[in-house]
């Protein structure tokens, strides 16, 4: 009996390696899925800065989607950001990220402006709250302000099919009803 | 076009290995003589045409043949000839060609001393040989060619990783790779054994030697990758526990207990299953190294750039490989004999303890290792298991290690009594004991506990190896004539054993008598730390062959007027939009002085720079050098045994 | 996305991009030696997240910047360990700590060392005994005759087959 002991040990250990190799190692969830978003108070950017905190986003689904103009990856995404929010009619909500704002405003002028609105986070204040660790990062916050889904790295149609479309969906019908959508 | 010969050599080095697994197991299965000495031909022969292919790349890369694929993405017509040969290992392709390369030449090797081999046993090694051979041939082919071509050709190369263009690298990888293949030897011989019902205590004695060298091989590897890791990631540390790390660490550790208990079972006929199970573990943990650093399951500073579908592969001969053996081990290990008894206070039994213990040492690394992909696995969440977890736990299983060692290598065979150890023993240890307590005083460290703690294991076995000469030398008439004329497997054992002691020692003291400091300093700066004064003197920028640099100039004095200057660097690798570190180091017996470029700060020309002073750094690769100098000793006692030996052996391999 | 990721995280690693903080002075040097120690050894316990596998304190990465800046802030606030570690932990998870916490999930790591250990001993222990018992039963002069005989009979045996 105890000389298959090892031989069993062997076999787990294989299925757990073989497991393994179907996830990403990298891929690291957030722990603020399903927790309130963070309170801020920023500005937009702009030419004319106006104020912006959190009670900006309420009230009905926002993709927050977190990019940089010093962030290539961004450029990836941005053509689907564009046509989401012109064919579409999403609305998603910038964070500008570690940015300045004369570089910002000339990269949404180079490539299009997907955003109704974009929050200038020089800093990257925001950003350390929402736990950003690798831009661009897109988040989806329910009416109520609940962090409902991040995703890092660029969108893709496929991802936004799969994971953004169904949720906003979901998340504008509970809305509709009154409900605050947690 | 010399590549297009060695890409063919490669095709003709898979038929040859299939020739070698199939050719010598049927002989044996048959009882042909020929068939089962073909073998040791098509050993031969494979390691000389995946020789020729090995060159083949090498040539290309040379020549700057940026046709190859492989030569295009690692090599660039700025980079210099001796980082263009290491290049061939740079990275996976080429690196897994020199694995294969490697493990040719093992088989080689083997084949060369075959005659002191029974027939059949010799057969079912180069049998085996040959199966893990074509297994990693195929994949290399299938997978991971480095001879494919792309049209049209490059106009230049994507560069080397700057990581990799070091002196360290053009020597780590083949010795790594010597050490980690190289327990493909002992697990052939395993599976020969089980295969031919073969656990005796010969078996052993022939399997003893190839294991010393594997050994001796990743103890090197392993040594001179930390060394790489401290001067060439810049931030002065030596040992992370990253899972690459662990991947070379636990392949040693289970063949640190294999080479102990393959001592056991020669001498005395015990445990040869549990030697046999450990010559499977080392190996498997060989494999479980390749795929944890070429799969991408875990992230790793080291690792290569990676695709699932090899995972995969490595997988799928992991899984075949050693779940075969483990079958067969299940099967056949039931059948050896048991050894001569011995008792509970005796050389075996502590030995016996040991490789458990070593075995447990390396499950911890293992669990560490692994528990994240396992917890994700089931997803139950992510965690990072880092140093603090392992420090803690390897550490705890150090403590009763140490100790038994310093019994075991002491102890008689057979019988010894509690009595006779205290008796013999604790002179040594009173004196280590007052030395341990002495040094603590004098270094009068921060977490003085595990500091007097590891200081005092070390002594121990300083006291136990001292006590062992002693115990040899007393009855002699001419004490110091009788020091140079001890036994020369004694004296490696020594000799391993004090290397093992310089290392602990080196961890010990690195950890707890190290200072560093980690400032802003600008050209005319300066700060103190410890004893010593850093002044920031200059600041230089220059071209290198393919990077531009940032050079610091930094005087270091102290009171006691050393002095000392250092020039650590920031380069920057243009190809690859790399920037590098390259610490300045100033190295010393009992403490390195490493001082390392951070990042430019603001506009006066001040950076971040970290300040280290390594205390008995130096000792961790020191011991390591001493360990390995010990398995040589060793294995040459050994080979001068065998040579005596030889007529019988060939007397009796002639028998049925 | 691994790919793409990995992209990203050689542009964040190599600093191509100098976000405006960067330059701002790094925070260095404490006054209260228990600050600076509390602060070195938070940078060795935390991942940072872009690099392969590194802590804040060894990552060139610009993110390991910001997040030492924030460390240094926490603890020059007068942050006691616990509060910083929780700090990231909400933002990142379990993953930023290279010691993982003790809870549900982890007991069996932080338990299999000391259950190892305890197994081997014991397995030690019953080899010995089986070792010992063999060993402890001297063999009387009828015995070693008969032992004697023994060992020679089966060779004669196998002659005559």
């Amino acid at each position: 009996m105890r000389f298959l002991v090892p031989i069993a040990i062997f076999a787990v250990l294989v299925v757990v390696l073989g497991v393994g190799l179907k996830l990403d190692p990298r891929y690291v969830p957030s722990p603020l899925i399903d927790k309130p978003a963070p309170e801020f108070s920023l500005t937009t950017l702009g030419e004319e800065p106006k104020p912006m905190t959190r009670a900006d986003l309420l009230g009905r689904p926002v993709v927050l989607n977190v990019w940089a103009s010093w962030c290539s990856a961004c450029r990836i995404e941005h053509p689907l950001l564009v046509s989401l929010a012109q064919a579409q009619g999403v609305e998603i909500i910038g964070l500008n990220y570690k940015d300045t704002r004369a570089e910002a405003l000339r990269w949404l002028a180079d490539h299009g402006d997907p955003y109704r609105q974009s929050i200038f986070d020089p800093e990257g204040k925001l950003g350390l709250d929402l736990g950003v660790y690798g831009v661009p990062e897109t988040f989806v916050l329910d009416g109520a302000g609940v962090i409902r889904h991040k995703h890092v790295g660029p969108l893709s149609e496929d991802i936004w099919a799969s994971d953004f479309a169904p949720l906003l969906k979901k998340l504008s019908a509970s809305d509709g009803t009154g409900a605050s959508g947690g | 076009m010399i590549s297009e010969y060695g890409h063919f050599a490669l095709a003709l080095a898979l038929a040859c290995a299939v020739l070698q697994a199939i050719v010598p197991l049927t002989g044996v299965a048959l009882a042909r003589g020929s068939w089962m000495d073909f073998g040791n031909h098509a050993a031969r022969w494979q390691f000389f045409l995946l020789g020729f292919a090995f060159l083949g790349l090498a040539q290309a890369f040379l020549a700057h043949d940026y046709g190859l694929v492989y030569v295009a993405q690692n090599s660039n017509s700025a980079l210099p000839w001796y980082y263009r040969l290491s290049a061939v290992w740079g990275a996976h392709e080429g690196s897994l060609l020199l694995w294969v390369l490697v493990l040719a030449g093992w088989a080689a090797a083997v084949s060369l001393r075959s005659r002191s081999l029974p027939r059949d046993i010799a057969a079912v090694v180069m049998g085996v040989m040959g199966l893990v051979s074509t297994a990693f041939l195929l994949f290399l082919i299938i997978t991971s060619n480095p001879f494919l071509r792309r049209w049209p050709a490059a106009q230049d190369g994507a560069d080397l990783n700057p990581l990799l263009q070091d002196v360290g690298l053009i020597v780590h990888p083949p010795l790594l790779y010597m050490g980690y293949v190289g327990f493909s030897v002992p697990f052939a011989f395993a599976i020969a054994a089980l295969v031919r019902g073969r656990m005796t205590p010969a078996w052993a004695r022939w399997a003893r030697p190839w294991t010393l060298a594997a050994w001796v091989f990743l103890t090197l590897g392993i040594a001179l990758g930390s060394f790489w890791a401290y001067y060439e990631l810049g931030w002065g540390g030596w040992w992370f526990w990253d899972p690459v790390e662990n991947a070379s660490f636990m392949p040693w550790l289970l063949g640190t207990a294999l080479i102990h208990s393959l001592v056991v079972s020669e001498k005395r006929g015990s445990f040869k299953n549990w030697t046999v199970l450990l010559a499977i573990g080392t190996f498997a943990l060989s494999l479980l190294g390749t795929f944890l650093v070429r799969s991408g399951v875990l992230t790793s500073v080291h690792a290569f750039a990676t695709d699932p579908a090899r995972g995969i592969f490595i997988l799928a001969i992991l899984g075949s490989l050693v779940g075969g053996a483990l079958l067969l081990y299940a099967w056949r290990g039931p059948s050896a004999l048991a050894g001569s008894s011995y008792g509970l206070v005796s050389r075996e039994s502590f030995l016996l303890a040991n490789s458990l213990l070593l075995t447990v040492a390396t499950l911890t690394v293992l669990i560490g290792t692994l528990y994240p992909l396992v917890l994700d696995a089931l997803s139950l969440g992510k965690i990072s298991v880092g140093p603090p977890y392992f420090n803690l736990a390897f550490g705890l299983v150090m403590v009763p290690l140490v100790v038994v060692m310093g019994l075991g290598q002491f102890a008689r065979w057979k019988e010894d009594s509690l009595g006779r150890l205290a008796q013999a023993l604790s002179r040594f240890a009173l004196a280590a004991g007052l030395l341990g307590g002495l040094a603590i005083a004098v270094l009068s460290p921060n977490e003085w506990g595990t500091t007097l703690g590891g200081v005092l294991l070390a002594l121990w076995l300083v006291a136990s190896t001292a006590a062992g000469v002693w115990a040899r030398i007393r009855e002699r008439q001419h004490r110091w004539r009788a020091l140079f004329t001890l036994p020369r497997a004694f004296v490696g054992q020594c000799l391993a054993h004090l290397g093992f002691t310089v290392t602990l020692a080196g961890v010990v003291l690195t950890s707890s008598q190290s200072a560093d400091l980690h400032t802003r300093l600008a050209p005319g700066d300066s700060v103190e730390l410890g004893q010593y004064t850093v002044q920031f003197e200059s600041l230089r920028d220059y071209q290198g062959p393919n990077y531009r640099a940032t050079r610091g100039t930094f005087h270091i004095t102290t009171t006691g007027g050393e002095r000392h200057t250092l020039m650590p660097e920031k380069r920057f690798y243009q190809v690859r939009n790399m920037a590098m570190t390259e610490a300045g180091i100033e190295p010393g017996f009992t403490r390195d002085l490493y001082i390392s470029l951070g990042e430019p700060l603001g506009d006066d020309g001040a950076w971040s720079v970290r300040l280290h002073i390594k205390a008995f750094v130096r000792w961790l690769w020191l011991g390591a050098l001493m360990m390995a100098c010990g398995g040589v000793l060793a294995m040459s006692a050994l080979t001068v045994r065998k040579r005596r030996e030889a007529p019988q052996a060939a007397l009796a391999s002639t028998l049925p | 996305m691994a790919e793409m990721l990995r992209a990203l995280c050689l542009v964040v690693v190599l600093g191509l991009t100098v976000s405006p903080t960067f330059a701002a002075d790094t925070p260095l040097g404490f006054e209260d030696p228990a600050q600076q120690a509390l602060f070195e050894s938070l940078l060795e316990e935390l991942r940072c997240l872009v690099c392969q596998n590194q802590s804040l304190a060894d990552s060139h990465a610009d993110l390991a910047q910001d997040l030492r800046d924030e460390v240094h802030r926490m603890v020059a606030a007068g942050e006691n360990r616990e509060a910083i570690l929780g700090f990231m932990v909400e933002r990142y998870g379990d993953f930023v700590l290279y010691r993982p916490p003790v809870k549900s999930t982890t007991w069996m790591l932080w338990l299999a060392p000391l259950m190892l250990l305890f197994g081997t001993g014991i397995a030690w222990w019953l080899t010995q005994r089986r070792a010992a018992v063999t060993h402890s039963v001297p063999l009387s002069e009828e015995e070693k005759a008969r032992l004697a005989r023994l060992t020679i009979e089966p060779q004669d045996d196998s002659r005559q087959h």
